[in-house]
């Protein structure tokens, strides 16, 4: 298992819009690099990306909250 | 009424200006703050704080019957919206006249008319001051945007009809351009703003951004003289200047009249700014916009004025006529305003939330300082990357430099990263001191590596 971490400290989204679908569900495979959500901060939308390989276990931290730089956001079956 | 109880609906920088502005009245503070920003320089300025909501702006400082009930329970007569936020919102102003409570700003109907792109050009048309060729009212669909583009001339610009900021312009050369970007346009103005109205305009090429200070009481205006503010990125201003340099005396008086014209026309309340594009080569402005609140720019207006433009609102709101004729406002010097944002120029700009670790701020002659920083500050990562704004004063442009630049040079902020090495290359660059430039100038003067770590002796 591994935890994806946001980089930067802001508010955690897991949807590119309100209306579009999460970046990942449960299950999902996932490849490096894949953007797994977006940190908003100081009005900057950045891309956190999978650094490993492998399933999609879920979020472990819920969509448009508030994190804490290191904060983990989603795991990874790696 | 003159104001006795004055809540602060807003934060950072420019919630700490304000709060200086209402002490030196007499004015009794009482600051509006987030969860995150309980600790904020202005809290711990002001005479009272209050709890508003989340962190979260739209829960928050965003949220019209949060902060109204906020005022109302602090007993507040007064509101000052600050920049940004609520500051231009109609129905904000609307639901704190329905509570009794004084708006800092103009009437909410003001705010609506200049708010809209469309009838404030309308208004500006009627009241005789110049805008840019462009269709008489809203456009629609993509034919009739065709059409109107036909006459006003390529390249087009489209923007939507209630838009702001600069979100939604594209640039049209063809028709074939504009057959394609018109719905994407729309689209995107419908998702953003809930109106997909749009709004075209002959592209003024290298335009400068120009702009007028005003300050009317609802019966009379004067203005405050002109700024420059062409340096942006994102379209967003990061060096500003009063005055314009590259304006002769006889177009001077001509822009300014035209925005005093234009802000007696509407009866304007408060302090408000007339944006205009000024075309060099044709020596035409055009008037493009009216920002109905201060600006983040104001102080270099103030320094060269020597007028409080934040006291003067709140005199104004409370009641009192225009204290300054228009022969009364003198120009001394020359002043300019960098933007200090927590961001990391040398890494595209990235925003940097840090600590505040060691604090040393320029003082000297001509030097101001507007800020929102103590030492041990955590920047919240929910807002503005704006921490600060280093003003310098000189007695012509290039002794402002010169000034802008000591500042510079003794700004230490330990813990973050800044815009400080971004406006040390611009002091040091020919063309800034040459004064030629424009509103296209910097982000190509960025993609060409002028500011490296090498360009500013590896400094950050």
């Amino acid at each position: 298992m591994a935890d994806v971490q946001t980089p930067l400290p802001g508010t955690f989204y897991h949807r590119p819009s309100p209306e579009d679908a999460p970046y990942k569900s449960k299950g999902d495979a996932v490849a490096v690099g894949d953007v797994i959500g977006l940190i908003e901060v100081m009005k900057t939308f950045i891309e956190v990306k999978a650094e490993v390989a492998g399933t999609f276990d879920g979020y472990t931290t819920e969509n448009e909250s508030a994190v804490t730089a290191g904060q983990v956001l989603a795991t990874v079956d790696a | 009424m003159a104001i006795e109880r004055l809540f602060i609906a807003n934060r950072g920088e420019i919630a700490v200006r304000v709060i200086r502005a209402a002490r030196e009245l007499g004015i009794h503070t009482i600051q509006a703050h987030s969860e995150a920003d309980a600790d904020m320089l202005a809290v711990k300025l002001a005479d009272e704080a209050v709890c508003i909501g989340p962190a979260a702006a739209r829960d928050s400082y965003l949220d019209v019957d949060r902060v109204v009930a906020a005022a109302q329970k602090a007993g507040a007569d007064a509101v000052h919206p600050g920049y940004g936020f609520l500051s231009e919102s109609p129905r904000f102003a609307r639901a704190l006249e329905a509570a009794g409570i004084t708006y800092v700003g103009p009437s909410a109907d003001t705010i609506e008319r200049m708010g809209d792109k469309v009838a404030a050009r309308q208004a500006a048309e009627a009241a005789g001051t110049p805008v840019v060729p462009g269709s008489k009212g809203r456009i629609e669909g993509v034919d009739e945007a065709a059409q109107v583009a036909a006459q006003v001339g390529y390249p087009v610009m489209i923007k939507a009809a209630a838009g702001g900021g600069g979100r939604g312009i594209r640039i049209a050369d063809t028709e074939d351009e504009l057959r394609k970007l018109a719905p994407q346009a729309q689209a995107e103005a419908q998702a953003a703003f809930g109106d997909g109205g749009l709004y075209l305009e002959r592209a003024v090429r290298d335009p400068r951004h120009i702009e007028v200070q005003i300050l009317g009481d609802g019966h009379r205006a004067v203005h405050c003289f002109e700024r420059e503010c062409s340096l942006q990125r994102r379209r967003q201003k990061v060096w500003e200047e009063a005055g314009a340099v590259c304006l002769d005396d006889e177009t001077r008086q001509a822009l300014c009249a035209s925005a005093v014209a234009l802000a007696e026309a509407v009866n304007y309340s408060g302090a408000g700014t007339l944006e205009f594009l000024y075309d060099e080569a044709s020596n035409e402005f055009f008037f493009i916009e009216m920002n109905t609140r201060i600006q983040v720019e104001h102080p270099v207006t103030e320094m060269i004025t020597g007028i409080d433009l934040v006291q003067e609102m709140l005199r104004i709101a409370g009641g009192e006529p225009l204290r300054l004729t228009q022969d009364q406002i003198k120009v001394q010097g020359h002043a300019i305003e960098v933007r200090i944002n927590a961001e990391d120029p040398l890494m595209q700009f990235m925003p940097f939330p840090g600590q505040v670790g060691a604090l040393h701020l320029p003082e000297g002659e001509g030097i101001r300082v507007d800020h929102c920083l103590y030492e041990g500050y955590q920047i919240p990562p929910f807002y503005d990357s704006l921490i600060g704004k280093v003003i310098a004063h000189g007695a012509d442009r290039a002794d402002a430099i010169n000034r802008l630049r000591g500042a510079l040079q003794a700004f230490r902020v330990e813990g973050l990263k800044t815009t400080v090495p971004l406006h040390l290359a611009l002091a040091d660059d020919p063309q800034v001191q040459a004064g030629t430039f424009h509103t296209q100038w910097l982000e190509p003067w960025l993609d060409a590596g002028n500011l490296t770590p090498a360009a500013t002796g590896g400094t950050s």
